[in-house]
């Protein structure tokens, strides 16, 4: 007869309660770690899937012209795009503001919601840091949204053998009209998202507020070109987000706006764009720091 | 662990805390306090998330109005309220506020791991947290709060909403955090009798200022009563009255309370052998024998009288 044999490798170990004596890297690092968790966030990463569905569904939807265009001007032999990269990101505008409307209350709405901003600031951060972490992420998921497209239309100009100089310069030119639309709309949307912890109030309330000015500002112009003062168009497009990005990329990058009669903004009202925009993204920063004075534990 | 000195804070229209000073050393320490008394404006200061209207708090011997995120790195905080996003998983969120506190990326994984598993947390902790239980969420919670292996666990009414069952599990853990993990722990509750068998220190404020503060073994031992209850007999048709009698002469006071019942000041052990000696001698049975404690209203009533 054997004896069953002792497994005494088998054994599980309780190695009990063990202390962390490594490194703590504070504040700075956990802004950054908010910062890439929120961007993430932004396109529905480490979320169920569920959650990925909508923002790389618009993504599709916005790459998708540029797509097109490559295969159009390749096929055809024509060494122009359809659209510039300057107007690019305003000429897809409604999927912008959807893609924005979606992500700016997933970044701020819910942890209002579910209550976790007591968690954060019992931890190293302060306000200010939870506000740049967060505008930063937003900031940078909309410029990757809108600044890749160009991107695959950039490599793919250059594949189909447009002119390099020219697409080059248009690349560069439409990525800076591309960072200045990112850091203004997503100041906006996150100024409006922050204040609700409904996350579908906040997506209605973000695509009201950066396209209804919008629609005011365009009749307005029409009304000037009838009155023939085509002077105030460009003024009248200080009044919408989308018609200062319009201004600025018309008046410094080489664009050409959407205004009507197609008229071209003055240098004194591209400086005056930039100015607005200036202003209105530190408005929003100095109002989204307000915002959260009051909120703790 | 922690020091006030004079603390007040005044908003404009209460003042949560009135010249609080106490002294909180190493273990499990009680904050006992109805709603309103303080007790979540004190760990706000405590956190320097405000500043105080006047006097100073120390935690871990730092100042808490000048070096609040240095205390922030090395203290841990539950909150009361629901504080977890429905969609994420436990291990998502807890490794994300590992980072918040500033583990670098591995470390933030395994000591999520590993604290999941301290707080009981298994294979659940995949699942996204909106189906989890109350008492499932309550361990997420302090996970979080231990997750950066902290000095001290702030953790504010940490068995508010369990059933019977599950504010045992908590309190027990809760005792652990500090015997086995070795992290002293600051924890509030409006109910006095449950933090006495979990706590060594209890701190009880009222209206903003201190009532009282001694360790948990002073407290019962000042408030200790035994309440008894006797059969009566054919030689002492009023039981009660006979023990009580026999009990004076035996130098120890006792009072008649509701009914029967006799309540028994307890000023060492050797009253519970005499107790039980004085009724077997008169011959009458034991029918109850129990530990009175006082609650926290005759606390409050000692303090006004």
């Amino acid at each position: 007869m054997t004896i069953p044999r002792q497994t005494a490798d088998a054994r599980i170990h309780d190695i009990g309660y063990r202390r962390y004596e490594g490194a703590r890297l504070g504040a700075r690092y956990a802004r950054y770690s908010l910062f890439v968790h929120s961007l993430r966030g932004a396109f529905g990463l480490g979320r169920p899937a569920r959650s990925k569905v909508l923002p790389w569904g618009l993504f599709a939807v916005m790459a998708l012209p540029a797509v097109i265009m490559v295969a159009v001007a390749s096929t055809t032999g024509t060494d122009e795009l359809l659209i510039d990269h300057t107007r690019y990101a305003l000429s897809m505008e409604p999927i912008v503001v959807l893609f924005l409307a979606m992500a700016a209350p997933q970044l701020v709405s819910l942890d209002l919601r579910y209550k976790t901003m007591p968690l954060y600031f019992s931890r190293p951060i302060t306000r200010a840091d939870y506000v740049t972490a967060k505008f930063a992420a937003l900031v940078g998921a909309l410029f990757l949204f809108t600044g890749l497209p160009l991107t695959i239309s950039y490599v793919g100009g250059l594949l189909a053998e447009l002119g390099f100089a020219d697409q080059t310069t248009g690349y560069l030119q439409g990525l800076v009209a591309t960072a200045v639309l990112s850091v203004l709309y997503a100041g906006i949307a996150l100024l409006v998202a922050s204040f609700t912890p409904r996350r579908g109030f906040g997506v209605a309330a973000v695509i009201a507020v950066l396209t209804i000015p919008g629609f005011a500002v365009y009749p307005l112009q029409a009304l000037m070109e009838t009155q023939d003062s085509e002077g105030a168009i460009g003024w009248f497009g200080l009044f919408s987000p989308a018609s200062l990005v319009d201004g600025i990329q018309a008046a410094f990058l080489g664009g050409t706006t959407g205004f009507p009669a197609g008229v071209q903004p003055t240098t004194l009202q591209g400086i005056a764009s930039l100015l607005a925009v200036a202003g209105l993204v530190a408005l929003c920063l100095a109002l989204l720091l307000r915002r959260y004075r009051k909120a703790g534990i | 662990m922690i020091q006030t000195r004079g603390l007040t804070k005044r908003y404009p229209r209460v003042t949560a805390l009135d010249g609080l000073t106490v002294d909180i050393g190493p273990g499990v320490t009680g904050l006992i306090g109805s709603n309103g008394a303080g007790k979540s404006t004190l760990i706000k200061l405590l956190l320097g998330l405000a500043p105080a209207t006047e006097g100073s708090a120390a935690v871990l011997g730092l100042d808490a109005a000048r070096e609040g995120d240095a205390i922030r790195a090395r203290v841990g905080y539950m909150p009361e309220h629901d504080c977890l996003p429905a969609d994420v998983s436990a291990t998502e969120f807890v490794v994300h506020m590992a980072r918040m506190s500033g583990l670098p990326v591995t470390a933030a994984r395994e000591r999520t791991a590993d604290t999941l598993r301290h707080v009981g947390l298994r294979e659940e902790r995949y699942r996204p947290m909106g189906g989890y239980s109350t008492g499932m969420k309550q361990r997420v919670k302090l996970a979080q709060a231990l997750v950066h292996d902290p000095s001290l666990v702030l953790l504010d009414e940490p068995t508010n909403g369990l059933d019977p069952a599950g504010r045992d599990e908590m309190l027990s853990l809760i005792r652990r955090v500090h015997a086995d993990f070795g992290i002293s722990v600051l924890v509030t509750s409006h109910l006095l009798g449950e933090l006495e068998r979990t706590c060594d220190h209890i701190v009880v404020i009222d209206g903003g200022r201190l009532l009282r503060s001694q360790s948990t073994a002073s407290f019962t031992e000042v408030t200790a009563a035994l309440a008894i209850e006797v059969t009566d007999s054919d030689a002492h048709p009023r039981g009660s009255d006979a023990v009580r009698a026999a009990l004076a002469a035996a130098g120890v006071t006792a009072a008649p309370t509701v009914g029967q019942l006799l309540e028994i000041e307890v000023t060492g052990a050797e009253v519970y052998d005499i107790v039980r000696d004085t009724v077997a001698d008169l011959g009458l049975g034991l029918v109850r024998m129990e530990q009175r404690r006082h609650r926290i209203a005759e606390v409050f009533e000692e303090a006004q009288s």
